[in-house]
């Protein structure tokens, strides 16, 4: 499954950038992110090339930060794909915490992120399969 | 101007009819101390074995000072002089760590700090036929209570309002015809700036008084509560040591309050030396209860700042008054008129795993009101990436916090590292309102 960087950044100028900082000196390359705002404090949240070693960067200056489970699926840039994808979901009572996306060049690949409740109690993976659509795994991400 | 008295005879006494009552009190009080833990351990190192020890006011000064620190550490039943089956009331406060502390009164105790208390509203020109909304919390702080049974005493009708949800204190304002209230002043400005909201003007209201009290406030405050309400606003002191509001108390000429010297001995001291400083020289009050027998407490640190007045009040009361709180010698922090330690904050979210060890306390004017926000860390260990686990966690330190100092404050958290660090002492609390 792949790994999203969550970091509790407080809500304040220059927060955002000492997290970019920190992770351009250790060579990740951020693919894709995606913030969850909560009003004074937001959640940035992060698909990087090599996620356990930024995670270790960050939690070493002191970050609030944690990997969480994320399904990385792959799905085609055309119409009624990710209402494909969410009604397989909905119908299988599976619950989104939070999502972004993402399209990728140059072959128009989009990506969804989702954060599913209780992922590792529910068969969410198998529901996405099932569907027709393909999970993508760290490797694949960054490959891409 | 009209003068009543509740008890013409002793508040107008001379000096020396009003030292003689002292000494008399002073003695059966000592004799009452006896009886306590506490006391039988420390007069008898000063020479003090019996009442007749006490031979004339002088000696006062050999009694040792108490602190809430003593209170603290003998709680629950270090002062107490009688069987519980003796107590009719107790009244706790939390204490400045988590060990709260805790006042007893026996039937004649409650009797004599209620006579106390129907003095202190008579003083104003309050009497029968005025209707107190009396708006201070009820419960096991002081302030409430004892008003409430001083003003039944008087034959005032007491509307048992307590405080907070002002639409329903307007309301009963207007449907009982309220003319006394006996408030904080920040409440009383703030329910002002409320009326609109609700419909009300000041005239629909039958205000004529405030007793206003429990927090320190300056002669413009009062001004202001005067002028918006077209009402007389009286400052009144009290602290549940000493058995609650009412210890000293504004007469109608609102020249500082007259305390109430047949029932406390009063002294103001250097709050650094201990020694005493002149009449009229800032310094801390230190009160020696005279009418409360089930739990002694002389010479008591009140750890409030104010000065004594000995000029003659044209009231004809001869008890010396002292000036507005001042101020206060420790670190106490007064919001809304709740008392509140920095170090009750320290203990609750220090025991929450999930924050940091760097914390800081703000207190700001928000309207007419106070606002304490408490700025934690979240402790990045404890971090589990979810945005839920923070809402969480701000609502449980909330919680936490408000079953400790009974109040709820606005928690910020901050990422690690972000609060300012320190060397040497620590400034924890940042105080943004006006001072006196």
């Amino acid at each position: 499954m792949a790994k999203q960087l969550h970091i509790f950044v407080e809500n304040s100028p220059g927060r955002l950038k000492a997290i970019t900082e920190n992770l351009q000196k250790i060579g990740a390359n951020i693919r894709a992110f995606a913030i969850q705002d909560r009003g004074d404090f937001g959640l940035m949240k992060l698909i990087v090339s090599n996620p356990e070693q930024a995670y270790l960067a960050l939690a070493d200056k002191g970050c609030a930060c944690a990997l969480k489970d994320v399904l990385a699926i792959s799905v085609p840039d055309s119409c009624g794909n990710l209402h494909k994808l969410l009604s397989a979901l909905a119908d299988n009572k599976i619950n989104i915490i939070d999502a972004h996306g993402f399209v990728l060049q140059p072959n128009n690949k989009g990506v969804c992120i989702l954060e599913i409740e209780n992922i590792t109690q529910t068969n969410a993976e198998s529901v996405v399969k099932n569907a027709g659509f393909e999970i993508l795994d760290d490797q694949q991400l960054y490959n891409l | 101007m009209e003068i009543h008295y509740w008890n013409k005879e002793i508040e107008t006494a001379d000096r020396k009819t009003i030292q003689a009552v002292q000494l008399q009190r002073l003695k059966a009080m000592v004799a009452s101390a006896l009886h306590t833990p506490f006391y039988k351990r420390k007069l008898p190192t000063v020479g003090i074995n019996s009442p007749d020890d006490i031979k004339s006011l002088d000696d006062l000064k050999k009694i040792p000072l108490a602190s809430k620190e003593d209170l603290r550490q003998n709680y629950p039943k270090g002062f107490l002089a009688v069987d519980t089956s003796e107590v009719v009331r107790i009244h706790t406060s939390s204490g400045t760590t988590g060990i709260p502390t805790v006042i007893y009164l026996s039937a004649a105790d409650l009797d004599a700090a209620t006579d106390i208390m129907a003095r202190s509203i008579v003083a104003t020109g309050a009497t029968r036929g005025d209707v107190l909304q009396n708006m201070m919390s009820y419960g096991l702080f002081t302030g409430g209570l004892c008003m409430h049974y001083g003003a039944e005493r008087v034959g005032l009708m007491v509307i048992p309002a307590a405080g907070g949800n002002t639409k329903r204190q307007i309301q009963l304002m207007k449907d009982f015809g309220t003319t006394v209230l006996h408030i904080t002043p920040s409440y009383l400005l703030h329910i002002h700036s409320t009326l609109g909201e609700f419909g009300t003007s000041v005239k629909d209201l039958s205000l004529k008084k405030a007793f206003i009290g429990a927090e320190p406030h300056s002669e413009n405050t009062r001004k202001k509560i005067e002028e918006l309400y077209g009402i007389d606003a009286y400052n009144s002191y009290g602290l549940s040591e000493m058995n609650g509001p009412g210890v000293a108390f504004e007469c109608v000429y609102k020249n500082d309050l007259h305390l109430w010297e047949d029932a406390y001995i009063l002294e103001v001291i250097d709050p650094k030396t201990g020694d005493p400083v002149p009449d009229g020289q800032e310094g801390e009050v230190v009160l020696t209860n005279l009418i409360r027998h089930a739990m002694p407490l002389m010479r008591y640190r009140t750890r409030d700042r104010a000065f004594v007045h000995t000029d003659p009040c044209p009231c004809g009361r001869t008890h010396r008054r002292i000036s507005r709180i001042l101020g206060r010698t420790d670190d106490m922090l007064i919001i809304n008129g709740v008392n509140i330690f920095p170090s009750q904050i320290e203990e609750v979210i220090m025991k929450i795993p999930e924050v940091g060890t760097n914390y800081q306390i703000y207190v700001e004017k928000q309207g007419s009101l106070d606002k304490l926000i408490v700025k934690v860390e979240l402790y990045s260990k404890m971090f589990l990436g979810e945005a839920k686990q923070i809402d969480k966690l701000k609502a449980k330190i909330s919680d936490e916090l408000r079953a400790s100092i009974t109040i709820k404050p606005v928690i910020e958290l901050h990422e690690p590292g972000v609060l300012p660090v320190f060397e040497g002492k620590a400034v924890r609390v940042v105080d943004k309102r006006e001072k006196l």
